[in-house]
This record gives C-alpha cells, structure tokens and sequence, in this order.
C-alpha cells in the first residue's frame, strides 16, 4: 500500500465515525464494553467450532447496516491484515489430518475445520475492532476509557496522539514526495538518508511538543483533557447493552445453528 | 509482528492483559511523580512521529527491499522507560483500531511483547550498560543493535509461546520457532543499524534532548522490574493457572462462569415466564436437547483422554453446514432489509 492511499484509508475510517445514526449516537463505554464481551465470546469457542460461529455475523452486519458504514470497506481492511492470521493458520490442515467428518461425500479433516475456525473468528474480531472506531471516534473511545479508570495521563498523549496524528503523516508525506522528487531509483532511499530525514522529522516533532505545550499552559492545561460533549447513558445505552449480552449467550450456549439445521432437514425430508 | 485475535485462548489473553494493565498502571504512576506536565504533548506527539517514520521506507543495503523503523527502542532511548512504554502502549492500541493490526484482545500480548521488553528489560539491562554515557558512536551502534535484536527475539518468542499456549494453531514449537526466530533476527539487525543511524544524527545535532534522560538515570529500574515480573507471575499464576485449570476441565468457560453465579451448570430453570415458554417450545422442537450445556459438559469430559476432536457424525455435520448457510443468509437478509427499509425512508 502507498503511502498516500495508507493516509487516505485512515483518514476515510476517521470519517465515518463523524456519522449521526443511532449507533453513533450510543455512549461510547457501552460500545466499548459491548466490544469487548463480542471479542471474548466469539474467542472463547473451542478450536474445532465452526458452524456456531455463524451467527455472530449478525453483530458486525447490524453494526453496518444501522451505523451505515460501506461494508465493502471494511472488508477490504479485514483482508488487508489477514496475512499473519492466514500463515499461522494454514498448517493446521496440513498437520492435524484426522478426517472427522464425511459430508457429501467431501471428507473433512480436523486441521481444516480449526483453519476455518480461526478465519472466521478473525473475520469477526477484526470486523469488530473496526466498527467500534468507525462508529464511535477515537476521542470517543479515549474518554470511555478515562471514564473507566484508565490513567488520566496515558488517555491525555492517546488523545495529543491522535490530534497529531495525521499533522504528522502530512508532514511526513511531504518529506517523502520531497525526496522522490530529487531521486532516480533506489538513489536517496538508503538508510543514511532515511536516519538523517527521520532526525529532521524528530527535531521539528519535539519543537512543536514545546510549541504545543506552551499553548496549553496558556489556555490553563492541568493535566487532564476535558471533554466539551457530556456523555450520560441513557436507558436507551443500557438496553443495547442488555440485548448484545443477551444476544452473546443464548447464541453461545445453544448450538442454534444446527438446530435450524435439523429443522430444515426435516422439512426437506 | 502482531499477535492476532484469532489464534488467542481467552486464558492467555487475559493473563496478558492483566500483565500489561499492570505494568501501565506502574509506569502511569511514575510518570505521576515528575511533576512536569511537559512530557504529555511530548509523548503524544512522538508517538504519532513513531508513525509518521514509519511510513518513511529505505531502501535495504544489498537485498533491494524495503523496510522501514519499529520504534520501541528509539523511543526508550529518548524518552526513558515509563513514557516510551506508554507511547508504545498507545502506538499499538492505535494500530489496533485503525489498522486492525492484531486485535483487541490481542492487545495485552503486542503490547507486552512489543513494548515491555523493549522499554523494561532491554534498555535498563542491555542497553544502558552497553552504551552508558559514551560518547562514541561505535558504542552506540553495537548497544543499538544488540537492543533491538534482544527486544525482537524476546517479542517472536512470545509470539510462539502465546499462539503454542492457546492452543489455536497445530504449528510444532520446533518449526514454529525456526520460523519466527531467523526472521526477527534479520530484521532485529537492519532496525538496530537505523535505530543507532537516528540516534547519532540526534547526537550530533541536539544533544540535549538525549541528555535530559541520560541525566535521569534512575537504578531503581532493577529493583522496580523486579516487583513488577513478581506482580505479573502472581497475576499469570492466577489467571492462568486459574482460567486453565477450568479450561481443562470444562473446556467452555461460559459454562464455567454460570457454574460460579449458580452453583451448578446449568441455568436454574424458571417454571415460569418466558422462560418456560421456550422450554416447552425447546422440548417439542426437540432439536435443542442434546446441544445443551450440560451434555456439552459431559462429552468434553469423555473426551479428555483422547485428542480433542468433536465426535465424527456426519448427520451432525450436515445439519451444522445447512444451519450455517440458513443463519448466513438470514443475516445477511437482515441486513440488506434494513438498508433498503431505510432507503426508503430517507
């Protein structure tokens, strides 16, 4: 990926939790913790589950749906980092062979299903992890964690991070077009340069520290950042909540899928 | 190298959160003690330079490729431990949402593994002593590139050790390590080589700002770590030893969690109230029986002793497939009928 379209994308994923949906609207610490208690029950199936894991898609393609967030964007993130998960999983069908299904006459090995396990339980952490930035803001989830007791002054640089986050990236995308510019091939790209222009990017990165912090004394700055919009849970919080941990264990102890499974093998039958 | 959800055990998840929830909460409280608020857009901002750099790529000598900073230990060496733990803290936990790179579970181990070691093993133990307050760049060099290949094979370890520990992967220890170990030393190398490069140009030009934290030299770092490995091997044995222990026995720990609210396995049985209209529906349905959580409970233990593969059925399977695909396609249903709904509403 270039560098100019790494920026775009983030910036893109930034956008749209600028919406103004229901789910957007949601207190950020119920969606975090709702997040969370996802992650949790999705990882906490067993190695070989597969078919149980289908009906965890709901939360992610509510998530889309009613926080209109392009799907096809997300999924294209999803696939973006899917290498690690991809390389550690593709052995397992090649070393756990037992076949311990038969299914149409396709038999079905162990390794397979725990490879398939661990793409769907990818799928579904990481489509999570995404939707809870794009529906809820980077401030957002800052300060649903300080309000959960996170230290003020690891939330206060998360928060200057964030703000200098893309000044940083323009910065840096302007060094980089700067050096194409005077190189010719792989002239300039060396690490002598490289040290040399991460040292300038370094000194005028600690300047603006200074600046920054001299600003803040001024407007009063007493360690923590306060936050202008006031987040209050609401009953309406409170009940989206109760219906995900609802949601999360009935589909976790009851093995509704292939009980919708029977049920239409014996209509069909 | 990021540690994915996916291939995570809860237990193991957990148990590395807890560690590094604690190490935060150390380091948060000495950053406390400096009374100086001055480090706070200091950190933020280098955390987002940390990014910017790495989008900076060059040009790898001899090889053609191309790689680019990692950053824990350029920042330890500028900013000391506590802070740079936390800026690396808060790289990954950005990584982690815009990026998807690992997860949020996955959290706790990158940033342990990416960030504890870096900051509070390898620079007060390795790096520290190598360079000391020389003021030769060759010792800066060699203290550099011994850090960071340090702090990159403990991370691949760990990496190895949790994907091993959580059982999610079929990868062998021996292979798995041959094949993580190798990588990370090579690249360990090359990060060293530009972590010193940026050092010494810093060196050159601004001596003062690597000097406000040669000058806080705290030795209590020794004797701190110490307390918080302790911390952390009391945190692993609890969680850890606790969390597997019920793993092992019910390999469900949803059925353990109810089994400690309730006192038994099951869910007490209201006879009355929604609840008993669903278990009459349940039983005349009579699909549900059989899939319930006590039996699921009772065929785990069965299975104790033998490898851990569900019993072969292909009637089962089947319905599971069929199941699948129903449920897929519901959601989906959902989904695109919400969208044109409000389509149309709009």
């Amino acid at each position: 990926m270039t560098f100019d379209a790494l920026y775009y994308d983030m910036g893109r994923l930034d956008r749209l939790s600028y919406g103004d949906t229901f789910v957007h609207r949601l207190d950020p610490r119920v969606k975090v913790i709702a997040t969370i208690l996802f992650l949790f029950t999705v990882i906490s199936f067993p190695k070989y589950e597969v078919v149980a894991l289908a009906p965890f898609f709901l939360f992610p393609v509510l998530l889309i749906t009613l926080g209109e967030i392009p799907a096809l964007f997300i999924f294209r993130k999803v696939l973006l980092v899917s290498p690690f998960a991809i390389l550690i999983g593709v052995f397992n069908p090649l070393l756990d062979d037992g076949i311990v299904a038969v299914i149409f006459g396709v038999p079905l090995s162990a390794g397979l299903l725990s490879f398939l396990s661990i793409l769907l339980k990818f799928t579904l952490t990481v489509s999570a992890a995404l939707l809870l930035i794009a529906t809820t803001s980077f401030p957002g989830v800052c300060h649903a964690l300080r309000r959960l007791g996170l230290p003020a002054i690891f939330v206060a640089q998360l928060l200057f991070l964030y703000r200098y986050l893309f000044v940083l990236m323009e910065e840096a995308m302007r060094i980089i077009r700067a050096r194409d510019m005077r190189s010719f091939g792989t002239h300039g790209t060396d690490m002598k340069v490289f040290a040399r222009l991460v040292g300038i990017l370094l000194f005028r990165t600690v300047d603006r520290a200074e600046r920054i912090y001299c600003a803040m004394l001024s407007r009063g700055f007493r360690g923590d950042i306060p936050s202008l919009r006031k987040y209050r849970i609401a009953a309406i919080d409170l009940a989206y909540l109760a219906t995900t941990i609802i949601f999360l264990a009935v589909f976790r102890s009851f093995r509704v899928t292939e009980g919708i499974g029977h049920i239409a093998q014996e209509l069909l039958r | 190298m990021h540690m994915a959800d996916a291939l995570l055990s809860p237990a193991i998840g957990t148990t590395l959160w807890a560690g590094t929830a604690a190490v935060s909460g150390y380091a948060s409280m000495k950053l406390r003690e400096r009374i100086d608020d001055r480090i706070i857009p200091l950190m933020g901002v280098l955390g987002a330079f940390i990014f910017a750099a790495q989008m900076i790529n060059f040009t790898i000598p001899g090889t053609g490729s191309s790689g680019h900073l990692g950053g824990g230990m350029i920042l330890a060496i500028i900013l000391g431990p506590h802070a740079a733990f936390l800026v690396m803290a808060s790289v990954l936990i950005v990584q982690a949402l815009f990026f998807a790179d690992g997860g949020l579970l996955a959290l706790g181990c990158n940033i342990w593994n990416l960030g504890v070691y870096p900051c509070y093993l390898v620079y007060p133990l390795i790096y520290k002593p190598l360079a000391g307050n020389s003021r030769s760049s060759g010792r800066i060099l060699f203290a550099s590139v011994m850090g960071v290949v340090a702090a990159l094979q403990l991370g691949a370890f760990s990496v190895v050790m949790e994907t091993l520990l959580s059982g999610k992967s079929e990868l062998p220890f021996g292979a798995f390590i041959l094949l993580m170990q190798p990588i990370h030393l090579a690249i360990g190398v090359i990060e060293g080589l530009v972590t010193a490069a940026i050092i010494n140009h810093v060196r050159n030009a601004r001596p003062e700002l690597l000097e406000s934290t040669a000058a806080s030299r705290p030795l209590e770092i020794a004797i701190s770590l110490r307390r918080i490995m302790i911390t952390f091997a009391v945190l692993a044995v609890i969680t850890g030893g606790g969390l597997s222990w019920f793993a092992s026995a019910h390999p469900d720990g949803l059925e353990w969690s109810i089994e400690k609210v309730y006192g038994k396995g099951e869910l007490p049985e209201a006879e009355y109230g929604i609840a008993s209209v669903l278990k009459g529906i349940q039983e005349t349905t009579a699909f549900l029986p059989d899939y319930n959580l006590k039996s699921a409970g009772n065929k785990s233990k069965k299975a104790e002793g033998a490898p851990a593969w569900p019993s072969a059925d292909a009637g089962t399977s089947a319905a599971g497939i069929i199941g699948a695909a129903i449920v897929l396609g519901l959601i989906l249903l959902i989904g695109m009928g919400i969208r044109t709904f409000r389509g149309r509403n709009v």
